[in-house]
């Protein structure tokens, strides 16, 4: 009985297997289809490399078999295990002459090879042949390989042949030819250049396939160079219209839109020829505001054209009513549930508000709602639209969030991304010096060693500069501020190494400037810091310097130094260190210490850090020594350039300037050219010169005209830590950054930045007006979100453009109009949460066949909705009114109109045994349909795919193969689109 | 360039296709594909089809127990990439009839060939169904 049962197994195979496979092959994919886990998949793939590597090298395997077995190999490499032992088979399999085979042979190649491996010579040849075939399949199977296998070395081998193939009869050929230039064009573009026009003749190629693709080229030769191809917007903007109007074939159409991937490629290419150039986006003006109108939004195809009409209104030059058009479809994204067109809208809205920044207002809550949502992406991308809209009277609330944010991720590959981005507004929109020092302290406490050590050198240098403003107090109030807070924070535990650097820094300059705190506390917490990180070299030598320099201020005021016994003990330690730097600057410390007052006071004055050393670089100070020296017969100085008296171009350059012929190589930049009065000169000593040149003109070693004095103490250590500040940029100068008592440098900043506000009275007002608000708690749902809406949107723009007397009754007017109109939009909120409590009460799996009984269960709550809140969702819109969702209709059955579809009832005609299967069938069916029924309607059934019947068989036979539904992986056999 | 790669992995993680169009190394791609699905498949219905990956744009799309997952440059439009998902299974549905996760599995080179109409380069070059099932069709027929 076994034995017929096997037999007639056998049978129904046939000897190819059911799918024209060996049985071999049918079992192995079964294995590793049903495999639990990786480690057993992991086995079954070994077992099969073992068997593939003694059967593969057998002579005489029939050319099927061998196919099968590169197929084999593709699954290997696939499953991630090496199958570089069969490469070569793969490689042979491509000189085959069947198509089939051939193609296959490709295939593997191009998955297994990279461009430059050694076997890719052997294919050259036979892409050649190909390329050459009568079979217009075979010539497109060479051209797939080449658009993978062809490297710039080989590129001149095929690339004659492939300029022939863009006029083959054949469209396919064309358009694959095409794409070979595309990508030859990626891997050298020198190699295609001559061949660009080709480019523009495809573009009108009779096939719309060959156009369509004609456009990925020419969209990556626009973004480089935009100029030359202005001629083409007006082909471009015709190519949209016929698209637009269904002008192409229906093969083309998607749900409906005509051949949407070929507008949304056209609507890039516009949106880059457009951009700042007033005439040629005139000429697109029509043609958008078309397709806007007549796109259909219900579908997601429809909505991602919108979003690419959106960023081609935002890059081209504005236009008021495409703009309008932009907004509305942004507020309907917005508005949407599904948080993928959410997505869509705060991206579409980071774009717009470039242009028209009042738009974001209307959206206060929207966004903040998916600011405060749970799903990582959507939260990112709110994160990226308020960097965008950021302005000093929202920088508080802004980079708070974005802190929070920061804290609570561990990835740090966006946890840096989104430090960087807070030390950007922070620097440029700080309201306050006192709010920018605890701004950066958390940023280093958290993101810490992932912040670049500029941002650390900046801060440095905004304590010890102050904010450009000559006034005494307020900086000596910031760096007391700084101090105080980093005694706070140096009790922590495990500070980052920036940070600390800063901190020591810090105390050292300013830690007793204000008297409060005395130096052995100061020192004490120092040495603390030393100990604590023993292990950070960077670390120790700032706490060290910071050492010496409380001591020379000590010193320097007439106090008496003793020198707590941790700190003696630090020294000494450092001064036996492995380290020569540490060495050294503990020697240093204990030099100074032991010098008198005065020699100390020159070493090390009081809080100047800050200033300038002039430098003069033509040592003008010796010229009447040179003088004299001329008088007494001495000869005069010739560079050494012209000594040679050979002159080369480098030579004219050092007669303007001779320091440069003191050295051999220059290391900083070129200066301007000086007056050539002083060049006249040359210097007759090189040896001061090559002391002080390297030092560039902003530094901040005020030792440096002590040097002569006092050289062998001139403290190499913090001339060397002050050196460091020396590349980072002068960022707070008075131009960029504000304080608050001005006003009109806010004004201007904003402008600046294109974000809002414009008048001059601006901020005044939004500063009271923002304490008005967050005083006056809303009387609705939401009064956090409300506030937190005031705060980042700062309420309409129109109030701010009254002035001053009149805001605060402006600002109450427009926050109650405001609140009325969030008034329905809470209760539709409030509507869709009890919505979504329903649906989501019974979370079952409708697409997953593993789980059959999930509709007929829970018959007390309406089986429908659940099954809508469940939909795709881009269909959720139809969910909301059930007795109108006929309209979805046609799109899904759109879907398959190009297919023989027959109405099938979701129970009958389904003649297999296995109950849990049906079940499962009919679930799946429900879901497909549930946009289009209405409540207690009974369920009206399209099946999909060409042939019901085709996959009863299919689905028979792979159960006489031994794989049943029933079995270890049911997943196997749900249909992708049930 | 716009897509950097295609995969098909099932809900155990298990890799059903694979097409980079940019050179990984096995251990790369190993790497690549265990972080990404495993950030994907954490993720529930709501969330949005979106997912960042270190420079990559992740575009994910669920059917029945098989996920399609398109890596993406960043400057791509995110909508019309879920909508090209969309297309490639009714495309493949078209070809098999009620596709499954079985029949990409058993006609691998099919899967494959389907990709290699659809996309070169990284870029959407054929949309219309008809043109890419024809060459795959006339292969059938002649061997």
């Amino acid at each position: 009985m076994e034995q017929l049962k096997t037999i007639g197994r056998e049978l129904a195979m046939g000897s190819q297997g059911g799918f024209g496979q060996s049985k071999e092959f049918l079992e192995l994919v079964k294995s590793i289809g049903e495999a639990r886990s990786k480690a057993e998949e992991d086995r079954i793939v070994l077992h099969e490399i073992e068997t593939l590597k003694r059967r593969i090298s057998e002579p005489d395997i029939p050319k099927r078999k061998m196919k099968e077995f590169i197929i084999r190999l593709v699954y290997i490499e696939m499953l991630g295990h090496d199958a570089s032992f069969g490469y070569i088979h793969a490689v042979k399999m491509t000189h085959d002459d069947t198509l089939l085979l051939k193609r296959t042979g490709y295939l593997a190649v191009t998955l297994f090879l990279n461009d430059d491996h050694d076997l890719i010579i052997l294919i050259v040849n036979t892409i050649q042949k190909d390329l050459k075939s009568d079979n217009y399949l075979i010539v497109c199977a060479a051209l797939n390989a080449v658009c993978r296998l062809i490297n710039d070395e080989t590129i001149p081998a095929v690339l004659p042949q492939v300029v022939d193939l863009l006029g083959h009869q054949k469209e396919a050929v064309r358009k694959k030819a095409i794409m070979a230039l595309h990508r030859f064009y990626h891997k050298s573009p020198s190699s295609v250049s001559h061949l660009f026009p080709n480019f523009r003749k495809r573009l009108c190629d009779n096939d719309p396939g060959v156009m369509g693709a004609t456009l990925c080229p020419l969209f990556d030769l626009i973004t480089v160079d935009v100029n030359s191809y202005k001629d083409l917007v007006l082909s471009f903007v015709s190519i949209l219209k016929q698209v637009a109007e269904r002008r192409l074939p229906k093969g083309y159409d998607y749900h409906q839109m005509p051949a949407p991937f070929i507008q949304i490629r056209l609507l890039k290419i516009l949106a880059l020829l457009g951009s700042g150039d007033k005439l040629a986006s005139e000429k697109m003006y029509t043609v958008v505001g078309d397709i806007f109108r007549k796109c259909d939004s219900t579908s997601n195809i429809g909505n991602a054209v919108l979003y690419e009409c959106i960023c081609c209104v935002s890059s081209i030059y504005p236009n008021p009513k495409l703009l309008e058009a932009a907004a509305d479809v942004i507020s309907r994204f917005l508005k949407s549930d599904s948080h993928n067109l959410k997505y869509m809208g705060i991206d579409a809205l980071g774009r717009l508000i470039k242009i028209s920044p009042e738009i974001a207002e209307q959206h206060q809550l929207a966004v903040i709602d998916c600011l405060e949502d749970p799903d990582d992406t959507l939260k990112r991308k709110t994160f990226e639209l308020l960097y965008k809209m950021t302005k000093s009277s929202n920088v508080e609330v802004i980079v708070d969030r974005m802190i929070d944010y920061m804290i609570s991720i561990n990835d740090n590959h966006y946890k840096t991304y989104i430090a960087s981005r807070c030390v950007e507004l922070a620097e440029q929109f700080a309201p306050s010096n006192h709010w920018f020092i605890q701004t950066m302290n958390k940023v280093f406490e958290h993101a810490g060693d992932l912040v670049n050590i500029k941002v650390a050198h900046n801060l440095m240098r905004l304590i010890a500069e102050g904010f450009g403003e000559d006034d005494d107090a307020a900086d000596s109030q910031l760096r007391s501020s700084a101090v105080e807070s980093y005694l706070h924070i140096i009790g922590e535990p495990k500070l980052p190494s920036v940070f600390l650097q800063v901190i020591c820094w810090v105390f050292g300059e300013y830690g007793t400037a204000d008297g409060k705190y005395s130096a052995s506390y100061i020192t004490g917490k120092l040495c603390d810091v030393a100990e604590a990180y023993s292990n950070d070299e960077t670390v120790k030598a700032y706490a060290v310097t910071a050492l010496m320099k409380i001591y020379a201020f000590e010193i320097a005021s007439g106090r008496k130094v003793d020198m707590l016994p941790e700190c003696q003990s630090l020294v000494e330690e450092l001064s036996a260190s492995h380290s020569t730097d540490l060495q050294q600057r503990a020697y240093e410390l204990q030099a100074v210490v032991s010098l008198d007052a005065h020699a100390v006071e020159s070493i090390m004055p009081l809080d100047a850090s800050c200033e300038d050393i002039e430098i003069d670089k033509n040592l003008s100070f010796l010229n009447s020594y040179v003088q004299q020296s001329l008088e007494n017969g001495a000869r005069p100085y010739i560079p050494e350039s012209q000594r040679s008296g050979v002159l080369d171009i480098s030579n004219f350059r050092s007669q303007d300037q001779p320091e440069a012929s003191m050295h051999g190589l220059r290391f900083e930049a070129y200066e301007l050219p000086k007056a050539p009065v002083t060049s006249r000169i040359p210097p007759a000593s090189v040896a001061p010169s090559t002391e002080l040149v390297p030092v560039p003109e902003p530094s901040y070693s005020r030792e440096t005209h002590q040097v002569a004095s006092v050289p062998s103490i001139s403290d190499a250590g913090s001339t060397e830590l002050r050196l460091r500040l020396d590349g980072v940029q002068r960022k707070w100068g008075k131009p960029t950054y504000s304080s608050p008592t001005s006003s009109t440098s806010n004004a201007s900043q904003s402008t600046s930045n294109g974000v809002t506000q414009v008048d001059s009275a601006a901020n005044v007002n939004s500063k009271a007006r923002h304490t008005h608000d967050s005083r006056k708690p809303q009387a609705e749902i939401t009064p956090e979100k409300q506030k937190l809406a005031a705060s980042l949107f700062g309420g309409p723009s129109k109030t701010e453009k009254r002035p001053t007397s009149a805001s605060h009754k402006v600002a109450k007017a427009s926050s109650h109009a405001a609140e009325k109109s969030q008034a329905p939009k809470a209760a539709v909120v409030s509507n869709q949460a009890t919505l979504d409590k329903i649906n989501h009460q019974p979370p079952p799996d409708l697409l997953d066949l593993g789980e059959p009984t999930v509709t007929n269960s829970a018959p007390s709550v309406d089986p429908f909705q659940q099954l809508e809140g469940l939909l795709d969702p881009t269909q959720v819109t139809s969910t909301v009114n059930h007795g109108a969702v006929a309209t979805e209709a046609p799109d899904i059955m759109a879907l398959y109109v190009g297919t023989p579809a027959g109405g099938q009832s979701s129970s009958a005609e389904n003649s297999l045994p296995s109950n849990s299967y049906d079940v499962n069938l009919t679930s799946e069916l429900s879901n497909l349909t549930s946009g289009t029924t209405n409540a207690g309607a009974t369920l009206t059934q399209f099946t999909k795919g060409p042939n019901p019947k085709d996959a009863l068989e299919k689905d028979a036979l792979v159960r006489q193969m031994g794989v049943t539904p029933t079995s270890q992986n049911p997943n196997l056999f749900s249909d992708l689109l049930g | 360039m716009g897509i950097r790669f295609i995969l098909m992995v099932n809900k155990q993680g298990q890799t059903r296709l694979a097409q980079y169009y940019e050179y990984l190394t096995l251990e790369e791609r190993r790497a690549l594909e265990g972080e990404i699905v495993r950030k994907c498949l954490a993720r529930n219905e709501q969330q949005c089809s979106f997912v960042e990956h270190r420079n990559y744009k992740i575009v994910y799309r669920r059917y029945a127990s098989l996920f399609f997952l398109v890596g993406v440059d960043n400057d791509e439009n995110e909508l019309a990439i879920l909508e090209f998902i969309h297309l490639l299974v009714e495309t493949m549905d078209c070809h098999f009839g009620n596709v499954c996760e079985l029949d990409i599995m058993f006609h691998l080179e099919k899967a494959h060939f389907m990709l290699e109409e659809m996309v070169m380069n990284g870029c959407i070059v054929e949309t219309s169904k008809t043109n890419i099932l024809q060459p795959i069709q006339l292969m059938e027929k002649s061997s």
